[in-house]
């Protein structure tokens, strides 16, 4: 979590959007101590701003947030960075707007509350999956 | 094979109408007087609408045939009358001019000699039979000059008598009837001539009995009869005895007549009796007499009553036969009304009963949903004391292995309380609803086999019987597989540990047309009665807490309420359950749609 360890480049460098503060505070630690660089976004808004500043492998994106409907979010990522991978978390039975944001070129989505270690899986392949594209 | 039809039937009888049970005593009380009411109603207008016209009709024509035979009974009796007149008439202007012959054609000195007289009686006697009986000639002192006839009257006079005094002052008289004396009724006809100086009347008295036949005979009906008045109302003729005691009330007829301009009067009253008659009145004699005919008004329209009659048996009969036939149909019509009231009621319980579970999805939804963030944040943060505890301080505690299974069992129970969100989201949410045209058979088999897992791990065996080549059903193969999935789950989870048998079969049902019935039958302990009406209620259930959502048997009646089909449960404690649901297929020539084709290695 020091600087020294944001350089390394075989971090993975995750975005965590979600306006659940207390998911994305445990869900980034847990990431980050499998070995992952987290940044946190509590809001679209925020997310946006984040993402203009620096380069992620991954966004990890909640669809249903409060200032900003998630699928707009997607939306705006892909236009500033069409190569950006996102995976989308979806409330269960929300498989219409999993479906649209797949349309929108999210890389997949996992429903709510996910199991880890299928989240881990996604982003690794959601990384292999930007790595061969460029 | 048979006996297990009957089952079904008897079942089916039962069970059909589990919403209706519900309708309060009171309910049916209502409304078994309104069905009452309405039928009174109906049978009212029914019978109003079908007797008015009747009536009217057979009133009118009741009205023109009576009208119609009262003109020609009364032509008839004026004819009648009329030619009796004219009889009697011609009989007495005869008699009058056998006598004005006689007086005309002899002098005075001829008619006194009494073998004259006695020679011309006779001639007259052979003429006309006994109507003369004797013959006088009087002077105008009254004094009877000449006599022949079978009483000693020779000499006797008549000054005083009434008949002489108004025939010395006229040509010819005829007189009212008397008694005279000799002590019989009689009347007679009288000549006067003028011998200078003094005056004659020869006399005849003409036989009582020979002109009371000429109305005797005239006789109509049962009570038809004729008699004859003198202006002062008595009678001329002899009477019927009954007839006599009414004399007084006959003064009405010679007040009448003296008015009427007509030759026949026609009058119906009452006479003294008080029953009512019908009379025909002719003048005679010039006015001096009236001959009246007297008929009971009943005898005289005989055949207006008989009419009558017969038409009130025939409006009896028809009346009858219309209103039994009334009753009759609108018994049935209101019977069927009745049932369809009763299926529209059942309807309208389905409508609430969907409504109800529409709404409870959707708040079960919103629920859901809120409670996924919390407890995903928890099953994360307990993940991530799991992670913690790997770091190296902590390897030594001595009660890391329980801190592990309990931060495990809350994995667990997060995981639980996620499917349970699921179920309830599934419930609400809209799932894939793309129709396409489905073998039952198929879908059925592969839920089956998908279960077979889990049946074999509870020790229940499960059996199918597949009625073969099923047409196919238009609905959404996702949801009619959840269908199967939970009445197969439900089953298995009421068998328990003791294991058992579940029984899943398809045919064409025998009951509804054009529908497809899915049986699943478990010889499990049962459901008792008290559960039975609430087993579609959502989140009912009978399951310890935590073990079951209490949605499974409210989602499968509302995807088969929702195909059109529909689903019942028969249950006997001890002995198993049964559901039936049934599917509506469509008719052969209906262009398929998409055709679903079961995938085996579908998760």
């Amino acid at each position: 979590m020091s600087d020294a360890a944001n350089d390394t480049p075989d971090r993975l460098r995750v975005l965590l959007v979600d306006d659940e503060v207390g998911y994305v505070n445990v869900l980034a630690n847990r990431l980050e101590k499998r070995g992952m660089d987290v940044a946190r976004a509590t809001s679209g808004t925020a997310a946006l701003q984040t993402v203009r500043n620096r380069e992620f492998d991954v966004v990890v994106l909640d669809l249903k947030m409060e200032d900003m409907d998630g699928i707009e979010v997607l939306r705006i990522f892909k236009q500033m960075d069409a190569s950006m991978e996102v995976i989308m978390l979806t409330g269960h039975g929300s498989q219409a707007a999993a479906r649209e944001g797949l349309a929108c070129g999210a890389f997949d989505y996992l429903t709510k509350p996910c199991d880890l270690d299928e989240l881990l899986e996604k982003i690794r392949q959601a990384s292999a999956h930007r790595k061969n594209r460029k | 094979m048979t006996e297990r039809t009957e089952h079904l039937k008897e079942d089916s009888a039962g069970q059909a109408a589990p919403p209706i049970r519900k309708m309060s005593s009171e309910g049916q009380q209502t409304g078994r007087a309104y069905y009452g009411q309405l039928r009174r109603n109906i049978i009212i207008t029914m019978i109003t609408v079908s007797f008015t016209p009747m009536l009217l009709v057979i009133a009118i024509l009741l009205f023109q045939f009576s009208t119609s035979y009262h003109e020609k009974t009364y032509a008839h009796l004026e004819e009648m009358v009329q030619k009796h007149k004219q009889n009697i008439d011609t009989f007495l202007s005869e008699k009058l001019a056998n006598i004005r012959f006689l007086v005309a054609s002899t002098n005075i000195e001829t008619l006194t000699d009494k073998s004259f007289l006695q020679a011309k009686l006779q001639q007259l006697q052979e003429e006309y039979g006994d109507v003369f009986v004797d013959m006088g000639v009087v002077d105008e002192t009254g004094k009877q000059l000449s006599y022949a006839g079978p009483y000693e009257l020779h000499n006797v006079r008549y000054l005083e008598a009434d008949w002489f005094k108004r025939a010395i002052n006229r040509d010819f008289f005829i007189s009212d009837v008397f008694m005279g004396l000799r002590g019989s009724p009689h009347f007679i006809i009288t000549v006067r001539r003028q011998y200078e100086p003094s005056v004659f009347i020869l006399r005849a008295t003409i036989d009582f009995r020979a002109f009371n036949t000429l109305v005797e005979n005239l006789r109509v009906g049962e009570t038809g009869h004729a008699f004859i008045l003198n202006k002062e109302g008595r009678f001329q003729t002899r009477p019927a005895v009954e007839e006599a005691r009414w004399q007084n009330s006959y003064d009405y007829f010679v007040d009448r007549m003296e008015d009427s301009k007509r030759s026949v009067e026609i009058i119906e009253r009452p006479d003294g009796s008080g029953a009512e008659h019908l009379y025909a009145i002719a003048e005679l004699k010039g006015g001096d007499w009236l001959l009246i005919f007297k008929q009971e008004t009943g005898d005289a329209f005989e055949d207006i009553s008989r009419v009558f009659r017969i038409s009130g048996i025939i409006f009896l009969l028809g009346g009858s036969g219309i209103v039994m036939t009334v009753i009759a149909l609108t018994r049935r019509m209101v019977r069927r009304i009745m049932k369809a009231d009763k299926e529209k009621e059942k309807l309208n319980q389905q409508m609430i009963e969907a409504g109800k579970l529409a709404s409870v999805g959707e708040l079960a939804a919103g629920i859901a949903h809120e409670i996924n963030n919390p407890v995903a944040i928890m099953v994360e943060e307990a993940g991530w004391i799991e992670d913690l505890l790997e770091e190296e301080e902590f390897a030594e505690s001595e009660n890391l292995s329980e801190f592990q299974r309990a931060l495990r069992q809350i994995g667990t129970q997060g995981r639980r309380c996620k499917e349970i969100t699921h179920k309830l989201l599934s419930f609400a949410r809209k799932t894939d609803t793309t129709v396409k045209d489905v073998q039952l058979n198929d879908l059925i088999r592969e839920i089956v086999d998908l279960s077979a897992q889990m049946a074999r791990y509870n020790k229940v065996t499960i059996t199918t019987e597949f009625q073969p080549d099923l047409p196919y059903v238009t609905l959404s193969p996702a949801e009619m597989q959840q269908v199967m999935l939970n009445l197969i789950n439900n089953a298995i989870d009421a068998m328990g540990n003791s294991g058992g048998t579940i029984h899943i079969a398809t045919k064409l049902s025998r009951l509804e047309k054009d529908h497809i019935v899915i049986t699943v039958e478990d010889n499990g302990p049962g459901i008792p009665e008290s559960n039975l009406s609430r087993i579609f209620d959502p989140f009912f259930t009978t399951k310890p807490v935590g073990k079951g959502t209490g949605l499974g048997l409210s989602i499968c009646y509302g995807i088969v309420q929702k195909n059109g089909g529909n689903i019942d449960v028969h249950s006997t404690v001890g002995k198993g359950t049964r559901f039936r649901v049934w599917i509506p297929f469509q008719k052969p020539g209906n262009p398929g749609k998409q055709k679903y084709k079961p995938t085996r290695s579908q998760t």
